[in-house]
């Protein structure tokens, strides 16, 4: 592994103490800068995002946690003027290394998006669309593909019946899971989760965040929230962020109850944000 | 008090007003329908559609003017709907805030509006002249003229109004940006786009003065694409000023014809926009 020489041995500790036995980080950010145009939205960021954990991102609006998430799979690439500096290795490659393919890296990486953005097609499409890309599939193992996917996403009993109609015709909650089992179907390494439940209905989340618990058995997965009991419920590990510097990265039980920076103690007690 | 009172006047005499306007409008497009339909439908017989222009008393028909436009019309959209449809997704999906987009944004808005009779002259000098003579292919193409600006407008409006995050979640799928607008975002907007190609062929249906100067009108029968070429909106417009009288209702019958075209094609653009939402 062509790893990058440790700089931030603290958060390095924290997240080894939250996640032993310690593994190899599957994500690893090393003094990543960003900037939208002249505005520098991202300072100095390391940070290590352990395999197969819940790695939460929270901090009041404009702090770089979607910033920061929407570079592990250079969606920001598709936007001229937005530059990343410093390294992400993932693998062991580093994520904003030019000669990477952005097509492969987003097969490894999926994304999942804070509205449900289903496409206008069929269910069985849907999924289908994101397979077709990486994988020819024969109809059989096809078939196989969406079904296991919409088991995985805790969807399969409401929609086994109508995959062949349009997406667009379920309800809120069930197109952010079909967004789910349409990101697991290219199976991604990382799934990254953008305040996906923010537009969704108590009963809706819930059902998301018990998706959340299992799917970490397979996938490493990064969610960024506003929601701080969200992230205390479901998220292994909390990261802090505020004005574009990473704060305090700690177990998620431990920064909640005993933060170690006075700007973390007051953003999870309500008194800025 | 007496500033309610005005108020109320002033929203009884706006009312007043629109509802007028509205209506005389409406009154006058009831009266160009009737007077239509009154000319037209009397004029209208089976030989209209069996029989080519012929010299007046002789009972010709329109059909070669009806074909002539058909094809031109045709072969106007096989011409302009590929131009006109990849130019508004180049500047939807990637010339929106550059200088490029704003570039072809502009001189596309400056197609839109010229008058039809210039580009008639244009396409005239480009091939009438160079080719020594007037052709059913100078037609087509002075009204693919016409088709491209208005589909390069509506095709660029609809992908707008397509939402980014449709586009991010399909490019987080990985997918190559030629993916996302073929299958992604022209299936999002295909029913806007299908009502932009059609209502630009019901401009170009009614279109006289582009065919002037290039495809001519022909008063036999010519399916070729190198010869001159009737047309209804030619036949209309020299039959409609001539002193006979059976003339004069083929016109009437042909006007009829173009308008209940293009109502049809405004009918179906919306169904088809209805049913695909």
């Amino acid at each position: 592994m062509n790893f990058a020489p440790e700089t931030s041995i603290d958060i390095a500790s924290a997240v080894n103490r939250a996640t032993a036995p310690s593994a190899e980080p599957k994500l690893k950010v090393d003094k990543l800068n960003f900037y939208y145009g002249d505005n520098h939205a991202l300072k100095n960021i390391n940070f290590e995002i352990p395999e197969k954990r819940v790695t939460a991102m929270i901090g009041p609006s404009g702090c770089g946690k979607s910033t920061l998430l929407r570079i592990f799979n250079r969606m920001y690439q598709l936007y001229p003027g937005q530059r990343a500096e410093g390294n992400i290795w993932f693998d062991g490659v580093d994520l904003l290394g030019k000669d990477l393919d952005s097509t492969v890296v987003r097969s490894r990486i999926g994304m999942v998006f804070q509205k449900p953005t289903p496409f206008p097609m069929s269910i069985y499409d849907n999924i289908a669309f994101g397979v077709k890309l990486h994988e020819s599939l024969n109809k059989a193992q096809m078939d196989e593909r969406v079904e296991w996917c919409l088991r995985k996403a805790a969807i399969w009993d409401e929609t086994k019946d109508r995959l062949h109609t349009s997406a667009l015709g379920m309800s809120g909650g069930q197109q952010q899971r079909l967004c789910i089992a349409r990101t697991i179907a290219v199976r991604p390494e990382v799934i990254l989760l953008d305040e996906p439940t923010s537009a969704l209905d108590p009963i809706s989340t819930s059902k998301i965040e018990d998706l959340i618990d299992e799917l970490k058995q397979e996938f490493t997965i990064v969610i960024v929230t506003h929601n701080m009991q969200q992230a205390a419920r479901c998220a292994d590990i909390t990261s802090f962020f505020y004005l574009g510097e990473l704060i305090e990265v700690a177990a998620s039980n431990e920064i909640f109850t005993n933060p170690r920076e006075a700007r973390t103690r007051d953003y999870i007690t309500g008194r800025f944000g | 008090m007496a500033s309610l009172a005005r108020r109320r006047a002033t929203d009884y005499t706006v009312k007043a007003l629109s509802t007028g306007f509205a209506a005389l409008s409406l009154v006058l497009l009831a009266w160009i329908l009737w007077t239509l339909l009154a000319r037209g439908l009397p004029a209208l017989g089976p030989h209209v559609f069996t029989r080519i222009t012929l010299p007046p008393g002789a009972g010709g028909g329109l059909l070669n003017a009806i074909v002539g436009s058909l094809i031109q019309i045709g072969v106007a959209l096989i011409i302009g709907t590929p131009i006109g449809l990849m130019c508004g997704t180049f500047l939807a999906e990637n010339g929106r805030n550059t200088q490029v987009g704003s570039a072809v944004r502009f001189v596309n808005d400056v197609l839109l509006s010229a008058p039809s009779i210039l580009i008639g002259l244009f396409v005239y000098q480009l091939l009438v002249v160079p080719f020594g003579g007037f052709s059913g292919w100078a037609g087509s193409i002075a009204l693919a003229i016409l088709v491209i600006p208005v589909v390069v407008r509506t095709t660029e409006d609809m992908l707008n109004l397509v939402p980014i995050g449709l586009r991010e979640a399909a490019f987080a799928l990985g997918a190559p940006q030629w993916k996302v607008v073929t299958m992604i975002t022209w299936r999002a907007a295909r029913a806007g786009i299908v009502t932009g190609i059609l209502l630009s062929l019901a401009r170009a249906a009614g279109e006289t003065a582009p065919l002037l100067f290039t495809s001519l009108g022909n008063n036999g029968w010519s399916v070729s694409l190198d010869a001159p070429m009737a047309s209804l909106p030619i036949a209309i417009y020299q039959y409609a000023a001539s002193p006979f009288e059976d003339w004069v209702a083929l016109a009437w019958a042909g006007a009829l014809l173009i308008t209940a075209g293009v109502l049809a094609l405004n009918v179906v653009s919306r169904l088809v926009l209805a049913k695909m939402k």
